[in-house]
């Protein structure tokens, strides 16, 4: 009992720990630039017409229709082949970046088609602008009935981000592979794991809940 | 009431024309509207009145045709001179078009802040007054979901009057309210008739527009068929196509108001 | 370039066995999140509160572990510790079934408590037991409004289950993996690999669609 103990504070937390500040550089990016460029092709496939639409569409499609992991693979892997070359870290946020955008997008377009044109109309009676409107009508609207998707949507990330351990960017799955491996105590370690991961995810989905609750409006969204 | 002799007309509406998904809805209309002016628009749905209401505010642009307020012309294509003209031009719709995410208040004050640039506490005071004026003072914090169909066109009306729009134009403010509501609404139209304001509204509302209008419009297929004062449009015998359709929608909606 | 046509069709027919692997273990794992779903639904809105409190743990732990952290937890070590001697395809199975039981659980518990109360209530009135009412008058109701949610598990399932190849699984990922590192044709074998998720995904989604027909009863919609 007391050997694990030993091993617990002085072997695995500050592998782990190390690799939770990992996990946080791949996800905080990548949720930032995901939903910056979710909102750019959840725009274009709202409203998009013609090749720009399609493009947007399809890029959404291929991206929820293949694993993440064959899509780092790629980016990792494959891209070597034709001469672009990324750091594990730099294929990693890449990756998930152009994956959760796609999921993202699916929730922005559906916020965005969800405004009734009335309300369109009244700002413009009002006189006022196309960015005015966008800015003050359409992307508050939007985003509240956006926002539940999306933050589910963050809650996979953090899970997901444990994949760019296979393509060698250690985080906390990595760091812990290798303590396992080495120790052969994989229930213990994954175990811990599992409770950071655990962690990470509760405090998100609270976070994002109390946003949630913090913008909610009597009779929106229903 | 309106002095027709004066001058010149502070909006002229003049040989606009409009199609829309192949079907011409408006052939030609003009009009003029002095200040001080009640018009009523009257006539079958898809005869054409909203979609005059919304070319005079360009919310519609219009193929053909003039539209002029003060003597001035809009170039419908140059944005900024767009919304300048529709800040003179307030707008009231028949589903009220509230802005869902917005309390009453916020409905007021956010084009005041955001298009006429006035401080945030300046636009509150305003919305307040404006929101007193249509007798809604206690339910400026409430959000649209949260207040009854007559409570949302008075909102809207007062979001409308705190712009200082110089025309009103409202597109059958009541028919999308429950029958007991109606009279809360137009309680608030005939105050601001009362006071001056230069209107152009539609409405099957026959009590009202008697009582009210300073001319009729009668609209069928988009033209202006008849038009005339209340009085000679809708006097018994006067065997007008004004008179017929009022009289049918009578028997439909029984008294009227 | 001829030299890449030739690897990917020599690589065809090895992968599509993998193909097999994988499809076998997508419907495996859909079935036995089937069956461990709607237990833990009915045991989530019927149970007492102690019943409610563990299925709401169950689901807490297998929708906030990532799925590489489960694999590694059971394969390596649960199942060892068990005394479970199970192969990777089967670990795999089972760990994707577990965690899909959770999700399911979510979709069932969902459609259960969309059916009016009325439902249950005219059930007890005419003498049957809860048990019986809720295995022959709620489940049926609520099974058939989770098809669609349930067709979505397949795509999740089918993506994830890529991530088996961790565990040595030799499903689609891994012998493209294999023949990828042997030819250093990666870019092509990915690529080729996304296609085939995507068709399968496609296939899914139009076979449970065709599923959903067949149960649909008339003027029954939700």
């Amino acid at each position: 009992m007391n050997e694990e103990f030993v091993f617990l504070l002085e072997r695995l937390l500050p592998a782990l720990n190390k690799g939770v500040i990992v996990s946080l550089q791949l996800i905080v990016p990548s949720a930032i630039l995901g939903i910056f460029f979710g909102v750019v092709v959840g725009a274009c496939r709202a409203f998009g017409g013609g090749f720009l639409g399609a493009l947007a569409n399809g890029y959404a499609a291929l991206f929820r229709g293949t694993p993440l992991v064959i899509q780092l693979f790629i980016l990792y892997f494959g891209l070597p082949n034709v001469g672009i070359y990324f750091q594990p870290y730099t294929a990693a946020v890449i990756g998930f970046t152009l994956c959760s955008a796609a999921y993202h997008s699916e929730y922005i377009r559906g916020g965005l088609l969800s405004i009734k044109r009335g309300q369109v109309l009244a700002a413009q009676a009002l006189g006022f602008s196309t960015f005015t409107t966008l800015v003050w009508i359409i992307i508050p609207q939007a985003f509240r009935r956006a926002l539940p998707g999306c933050g589910n949507e963050i809650v996979y990330l953090i899970k997901y981000s444990s994949l760019a351990y296979v393509i060698t960017c250690f985080e906390l799955t990595g760091q812990a592979k290798i303590v396992a491996s080495e120790t052969f105590r994989f229930s213990e370690v994954f175990m811990v794991v599992g409770v950071y991961y655990l962690f990470l995810v509760t405090v998100a989905s609270y976070g994002l809940r109390r946003l949630e609750k913090r913008l909610e409006i009597p009779g929106f969204g229903h | 009431m309106a002095n027709m002799n004066t001058k010149t007309p502070l909006m002229r509406v003049h040989g606009i024309s409009k199609e829309l998904g192949g079907r011409e809805i408006l052939r030609s209309v003009s009009l003029d509207l002095y200040e001080g002016e009640m018009k009523v628009l009257i006539g079958p749905s898809g005869g054409g009145k909203s979609t005059l209401l919304q070319c005079m505010n360009y919310l519609l642009v219009p193929d053909r045709g003039e539209i002029e307020l003060e003597g001035r012309r809009v170039d419908p294509r140059k944005a900024r001179e767009l919304c300048e003209f529709r800040q003179h031009v307030g707008m009231i719709f028949q589903d009220f078009n509230l802005f869902d995410h917005l309390t009453a208040t916020e409905n007021v004050s956010i084009a005041l802040r955001k298009v006429k640039g006035m401080s945030r506490a300046q636009a509150k005071a305003r919305a307040k007054a404006e929101l007193d004026r249509v007798g809604l003072a206690d339910k400026g914090h409430l959000y649209p979901a949260e207040l009854s169909g007559g409570q949302k066109q008075r909102v809207s009306i007062a979001r409308a009057l705190a712009m200082d729009p110089k025309v009103m134009l409202l597109d059958e403010p009541t028919s999308a309210l429950d029958p007991e509501l109606v009279s809360e609404v137009l309680t608030v139209i005939r105050g601001l008739a009362q006071n001056g304001m230069t209107m152009v509204m539609a409405t099957h509302q026959m009590g009202f527009t008697r009582s009210l209008a300073d001319e009729v419009l009668f609209m069928q297929e988009g033209r202006i068929i008849e038009q005339g004062s209340p009085k000679d449009l809708l006097a018994e015998g006067s065997g007008t196509r004004t008179l017929d359709f009022c009289s049918q929608i009578l028997d439909v909606e029984g008294a009227g108001a | 370039m001829n030299e890449t046509v030739t690897v990917l069709l020599d690589a065809l027919p090895y992968v599509l066995q993998g193909a097999a692997i994988t499809v076998t273990a997508v419907v495996g794992a859909m079935f036995l999140g089937l069956f461990i779903g709607v237990p833990l639904a009915v045991g989530q809105v019927y149970g007492h509160w102690t019943v409610r409190t563990l299925c709401g743990l169950y689901v807490w732990f297998f929708r906030g572990v990532p799925i590489l952290v489960l694999l590694f937890l059971f394969y390596f070590g649960l199942f060892n510790f068990m005394g479970l001697n199970l192969s990777a395809v089967a670990a795999a199975t089972v760990v994707l079934g577990m965690t899909s039981g959770a999700y399911q659980s979510q979709i069932f518990r969902g459609s259960i408590l969309s059916l009016s109360k009325g439902q249950l209530k005219a059930a007890r009135a005419l003498g049957m037991s809860d048990g019986l009412a809720i295995r022959s008058i709620i489940l049926p109701q609520a099974l058939r409004l989770s098809i669609p949610g349930w067709s979505n598990e397949y795509s999740i399932i089918l993506k994830d289950s890529a991530l088996a190849f961790v565990l040595g699984a030799s499903e689609i990922m891994a012998r493209t993996h294999f023949v990828a590192s042997r030819t250093y044709q990666h870019l092509p074998m990915y690529v080729s690999a996304a296609v085939l998720y995507f068709l399968l995904t496609w296939a899914g989604v139009v076979a449970l669609r065709a599923l959903e027909k067949r149960v649909r009863i008339k003027g029954y919609v939700h």
